[in-house]
This record gives C-alpha cells, structure tokens and sequence, in this order.
C-alpha cells in the first residue's frame, strides 16, 4: 500500500505538478519576473513540435533536479549567434543534430546556451503558454524582445 | 475441413487483435516503473547480444530506480540519445562527475566529466556510438538501467555494476603519462 502511495506521487508530480510551475530568477525578464506562475504544456515535446520562439521548461543539463525556464533560438540545424550584440565582429555557430539552442530574454543576466553551448532536445520537458499570475500580466506571452532569433527563408515563407 | 481452418484463424486474429490493444496500455503503466527492450547491434559485445545477427537480447529496464538519477559507475543503462531524441541507446557508465577519463577516439584525450553529467561507452570499443563520440551526456537523460537479462532463456541473469578491464576513472596520483 505504502509502495502504491510512493508510486502514485511520482505520477502526479512528475505529470501534473510540472503544469502549474512558479518561475524565479531575472532571466527571463520582462516576459516573466520573479514569482510569476505559467502554464505548461507536454504535447508538443512529444510531438517534437517546439518552434523556435518558444519558451520551454527543461532539466538543466547541470542539475537533472534543477529546472530552467528559456527561449527557443535555435533548432537543430540552425544558424545562432554566439557574439553578443555589442561585439565588433559577429561569430555564429550551426546547432548540432539532436540539440536546441536556448538563451534567456534578459540576456544580460541569464546564464544560457552563450554559456554552457546547445542541450540535448530530451531535456525540455514541455513547453510554456500561458502565464497564469500575478493577474495584471495574464495571458499568452510576447515574443522574443531580444531579436536573437536568426529567421531563415522557409520561416518567413511559411507566414 | 476448410470450415474449420477458417474458424481457426478468426479465433486467432481475434487474440492477436485483443493483444495489441491489451499490451500498449500494460507497457504504458509499466513504463514508469520497468520496461522491457530488445537490445539491437553490436555495441554492447560481448556482454549483450555475443551472438549477433538475428539473436538479440532482451533487456528489463528499471525505471524505478533512476527517478533521482542515482547510477553507480560499470551499470548498464539506457539513455536517450543526444543525437536523436526519439531514440535509446544501451551503454555501460563509466565515469560519474568529476571523474577524470583516458577517452578512446574523443577530441580530447583526457576529460574531466562535468557536474550533472556522466561518460558512457559501449563494451565493443570501435563499433559504438557513445561518448567517445558526442563527450560527456547530461544526465537528465537518463531513461533506465537494466537489471536483467530476460531472453533468450539460457542467458537469463541479473545484472552487476561491472567496470571493464582499463576502463574507468583515473586516480589522480597515478595520472603520471
């Protein structure tokens, strides 16, 4: 019984607990502060359908215990930027297979992909589409305002 | 005699079709506590599938037992692969972080595995796509560790945490080459 009880918490907090998730940290700032409540959702990590532009919730490749709250900017295959926008000569690198780039809006305070290079895709665990709290702010969440996000031909014709 | 060949057949496609709804939701259930795999290639040679071709071993996968990442160098896990995220892939662990390792094939001849990751490599050196190849893998990739053989018959056994011969963490006092 005792085993059954271990057994159904995992579940539960591994599948649905993971929904409702309390975000810290200025990374992310001004899309979501400190103590702001989102929603996410698993389908399309399964589905492989995260886009670039996302915000996605992922194990930190650090800490497998440890959660990171990040943009999409590249999937794999795709040209991202490793100067920062105030370097003279820009350098760019190309995701590797199997990987996606993540960087944080406040790309100033945010330790990223700059950092610690792509992820594995399988560490994101769902994706983020709704910002539930404080009220003032509720709703779906804007897009990148730090315009890293290198659009190739096909984006712009798929539109 | 046709009747009853027909008879026959309905009475067994109505258990193979019964089968394949029964099975996907047990295996479903199961997954987050054991799961069993059919372990494919050479990789693991001679350890799994010693006989190759179409004689494949199959594997139970504790789930269980890797919900806090908790693995011991020499287990054999399943991991998903860095490469492909919709595939698995069955190695032996054999560096934990912090862990310095003599790399076989690897850009850099010596590494230091980083926090939150392990080195992982397959028995058959050469015929592997494991760290050696792509570095150090986070482990919040960690699918399973495999606990049993549990096919063909005569290979059935438990499996025990075993480093190969030569291959492990270096002890920092000897690292003198």
């Amino acid at each position: 019984m005792n085993f059954f009880l271990l057994f159904l918490q995992e579940i539960i907090k591994k599948e649905f607990f993971l929904a409702f998730i309390q975000c810290s940290g200025p990374s992310m700032e001004p899309t979501i502060v400190n103590e702001d409540i989102v929603f996410s959702e698993r389908m399309s990590r399964h589905l492989c359908k995260i886009q670039k532009g996302d915000i996605v919730i992922a194990k930190s490749p650090f800490d497998p215990n440890m959660n990171i709250c990040k943009r999409v900017i590249g999937l794999e295959g795709d040209k991202v930027c490793t100067s920062s926008p105030s370097d003279l000569f820009k350098t760019h690198t190309y995701v590797p297979k199997g990987h996606v780039w993540l960087e944080g809006d406040n790309l100033r305070n945010s330790t990223d992909s700059r950092n610690y290079g792509p992820i594995p895709y399988a560490l994101i665990r769902g994706r983020v589409c709704l910002k539930l709290w404080p009220p003032h702010s509720f709703g779906t969440l804007s897009e990148s305002p730090t315009e890293r996000i290198i659009k190739t031909q096909s984006d712009s014709d798929s539109d | 005699m046709a009747q009853q060949a027909t008879a026959g057949r309905r009475c067994l496609r109505a258990f193979v079709s019964g089968f394949f709804v029964a099975v996907p939701v047990t295996v479903t259930f199961l997954d987050r506590f054991a799961y069993v795999a059919r372990v494919e290639g050479s990789s693991m040679q001679p350890f799994l599938n010693p006989e190759g071709g179409s004689k494949c071993d199959v594997v139970l996968l504790n789930r269980w037992s890797v919900r806090n990442y908790q693995v011991q160098r020499g287990d054999i896990v399943s991991v998903v692969s860095p490469r492909n995220p919709k595939q698995k892939i069955i190695k032996r662990v054999i560096g934990l972080e912090g862990d310095f390792i003599r790399t076989l094939g690897y850009k850099n001849r010596y590494v230091r595995v980083p926090d939150g990751h392990f080195w992982i490599e397959g028995d058959h050196h050469g015929h592997s796509l494991d760290s050696n190849s792509f570095g150090p893998v986070s482990v919040g990739l960690l699918h399973g560790r495999a606990s049993h053989i549990i096919w063909p018959p005569n290979r059935w056994q438990r499996i025990t945490p075993s480093l190969p011969a030569n291959r492990g963490p270096l002890d920092t006092e000897e690292e003198e080459d």
